[in-house]
């Protein structure tokens, strides 16, 4: 094949029983990288594929494959493939007749099939099962055998839908490793459906990021984890979700507000304790520091809080601590900040190693404004942090 | 040992109870090799005048084997029909959303609510009519009203337990409809047609009231024949034994041959 291809979504919409589920998407996938739509269950992820593969009608928009619209165009016309989360293989078949069977559907002359189903059965290593049923095979084998199935027709789109969610974390991972460098050779349009944003960063390529059937942001996911678009996109990539505050500037002052921000501003002095340090003057080369006066909702990744100052011009709150979560080299804590007026906010701290704390004792949390992502009330993003790009190791020589 | 006894007392009541249930063949089999005289003047459990003339009076006779082939042929029409209308029937309400899907399920079913003697006048007269009184084919669509509805339903259950992504995933490897309802989908539920076809088989099979009155002479059936034995010299007691014999045949070979698909279909459907 000699150009890229390009699949282009155009003012698609799909609402069916008075329930919208895609509205107004203008996508654009090309071929050579994954194309990863990242989104919470029922963000609409399948439902565009549906769309896509052509199972289901779009009720507005269009469909272009190489600007050609095929929006209307049949399944079976379609050169798609498609890998569930479920594994889905036909039952009655051995390994190597579901593999094979969309060629013999496409009348391919047999020994172009042998080759190519034994070709493909060697790349997802399940060349010894070949004459087994699919269910006499693991769960990592029988979704090898839809993914083997999907990939031997060479289509133009190859859609996967959460693929691997239903296997074990080990298996998971080596899939994924597989799947990605099987797709550099390949002349086609990958779609990756996920609802992890650590698979999404793993995988590459652009990401989509929806949210109730419609998009969100669209990029370089490394590029959404440091700028998400709103509040939405930046829970997306955060598990656990990204520790807020209300937050107020004025006059280059940055200010805790409570839930209860009028009776904060009146009563100050009693929040002194629980809120140690809760003004921070902003430098002048401080990037918030440029933002309009007003109130801005404010994100903190779990990471980014610490329990020892960062000596930067920072943010000191208490909290009291719920529990602390270890798991394996990694402790996350919760804590409910102490201060009443924030009715009890929650937020987590993520640690590197183990740390070990008793229940409700006192923790001083150190949070720098180089590290805030604020948003605005409607929770669109205002600015987030620079990227800060770490220096590329030196090689062992 | 007490497990020893236990399996024994097991086995003993296991016997008793088969035998109490085989009582009733046993002694027909043994009646069709009795004389019409033994039968009437004696008990005896073992045929004391053993005799095949029963049975070769039935293959010779043509009123006689003509019952069980116009028998045969009305009930694998009735299966063969109810299996090519329930089949697509039964993928429709297994697949699609429809205006009124669900009241046309049930109303389906609530079709063999009614006894089969509400249908006779109609269909006499209707058949009647129309020509086909006396037909194979009359007693086959008679039995199709019960058979379908139950078929339909039977056949549902087995549809909706495969995943709808089968479907698609065969479109979306180009199949046509057609070739993957017959090449992938038929396979996946020959549990739920095997059992689906036992039951109208068995149904047609056994039935009398309807098969009885939509025919006369041409496409007599043998459970009519058999009520209608009474000869000037009385009940021909031998013949007839060894008609029912032959009825019972059948049947064991439906079910020896679907029985593992039976297993099957009672424990995954919905019977």
């Amino acid at each position: 094949m000699d150009a890229t291809l390009s699949l282009e979504l155009q003012n698609i919409g799909l609402v069916a029983d008075n329930q919208t589920y895609l509205e107004d998407i203008n996508l654009t996938f090309e071929s050579g990288a994954f194309n990863v739509l990242l989104g919470r269950t029922l963000a609409g992820k399948t439902s565009l594929m549906r769309v896509i593969a052509g199972l289901d009608k779009p009720t507005a928009g269009n469909v272009l494959l190489n600007g050609e619209n095929i929006t209307r165009c049949s399944v079976q016309k379609r050169n798609v493939s498609m890998v569930y989360q479920q594994f889905i293989n036909y039952p009655h078949f051995s390994v190597w007749e579901n593999i094979a069977s969309p060629l013999k559907i496409a009348k391919v002359p047999a020994q172009e099939i042998k080759r190519r189903v034994s070709e493909i059965a060697e790349l997802l290593h399940i060349e010894p099962f070949l004459h087994k049923q699919p269910l006499e095979l693991s769960g990592g084998q029988q979704q090898r055998c839809a993914m083997a199935r999907a990939l031997v027709k060479d289509a133009q789109i190859i859609l996967f839908d959460e693929p691997l969610v239903n296997l074990d974390y080990k298996l998971r991972e080596t899939l994924r490793f597989e799947l990605k460098a099987l797709f550099k050779k390949r002349e086609s349009i990958a779609i990756y459906a996920t609802t992890e944003a650590h698979e999404a960063l793993a995988l590459g390529g652009t990401t989509t990021l929806l949210h109730e059937g419609r998009v969100l942001q669209n990029g370089e996911a490394l590029q959404q984890y440091y700028q998400p678009a709103d509040l939405h996109a930046a829970d997306l990539y955060h598990e656990p979700p990204m520790n807020r505050l209300n937050v107020s500037i004025k006059e280059r002052k940055l200010r805790v507000e409570s839930s209860l921000s009028a009776q904060a501003e009146t009563s100050s002095s009693t929040h002194a304790e629980a809120l140690i340090a809760t003004d921070i003057e902003l430098n002048k080369n401080d990037y918030l520091a440029s933002l309009n006066d007003g109130i801005y909702q404010c994100a903190v990744r779990p990471d980014q809080v610490y329990l020892t100052s960062t000596h930067l011009s920072e943010l000191v709150i208490t909290g009291q601590v719920d529990l602390a979560e270890i798991s394996a080299s990694e402790t996350f804590v919760h804590v409910t900040l102490s201060d009443p007026a924030f009715d009890s906010l929650t937020w987590v701290v993520h640690l590197q190693g183990i740390h070990d704390f008793d229940p409700d004792a006192k923790l001083r949390l150190f949070v720098a404004v180089k590290d805030m992502y604020l948003f605005d009330q409607q929770g669109a993003s205002v600015c987030s942090p620079k990227l800060a790009l770490a220096p590329k190791s030196k090689e062992l020589s | 040992m007490q497990t020893k006894d236990m399996s024994m007392r097991k086995l003993l009541g296991l016997i008793l109870y088969i035998s109490f249930i085989l009582l009733p063949i046993y002694w027909l089999l043994m009646m069709s090799f009795k004389t019409n005289e033994e039968i009437l003047a004696q008990l005896t459990l073992w045929p004391q005048d053993f005799t095949f003339k029963n049975y070769i009076t039935i293959f010779t006779d043509s009123t006689w084997y003509m019952g069980y082939v116009n028998s045969m042929i009305y009930v694998v029409l009735n299966t063969a029909i109810t299996l090519t209308v329930a089949l697509p029937a039964a993928y429709a309400f297994s697949r699609f959303k429809f205006v009124g899907d669900k009241h046309l399920f049930f109303w389906l079913l609530s079709n063999r609510m009614a006894p089969p003697a509400v249908f006779l006048l109609p269909f006499f007269q209707l058949y009647s009519s129309v020509g086909l009184f006396d037909t194979h084919l009359a007693v086959a669509l008679a039995h199709c009203l019960f058979s379908i509805p139950l078929a339909v339903w039977i056949l549902e259950g087995f549809m909706s337990g495969v995943p709808k992504e089968i479907d698609e995933t065969a479109f979306i490897d180009g199949y046509s409809f057609g070739r993957f309802f017959i090449k992938i989908f038929l396979p996946m539920i020959r549990s739920g047609i095997g059992v689906t076809a036992f039951f109208s088989f068995m149904f047609s099979w056994v039935e009398l009231l309807l098969a009885r009155t939509l025919t006369s002479v041409d496409a007599k059936p043998i459970s009519a024949i058999m009520t209608r034995t009474v000869g000037a010299a009385g009940i021909d007691w031998g013949l007839l034994a060894a008609a029912g014999v032959l009825t019972i045949i059948p049947g064991i070979l439906v079910i020896w041959f679907v029985r593992n698909h039976v297993a099957k279909g009672f424990a995954l459907g919905r019977v």
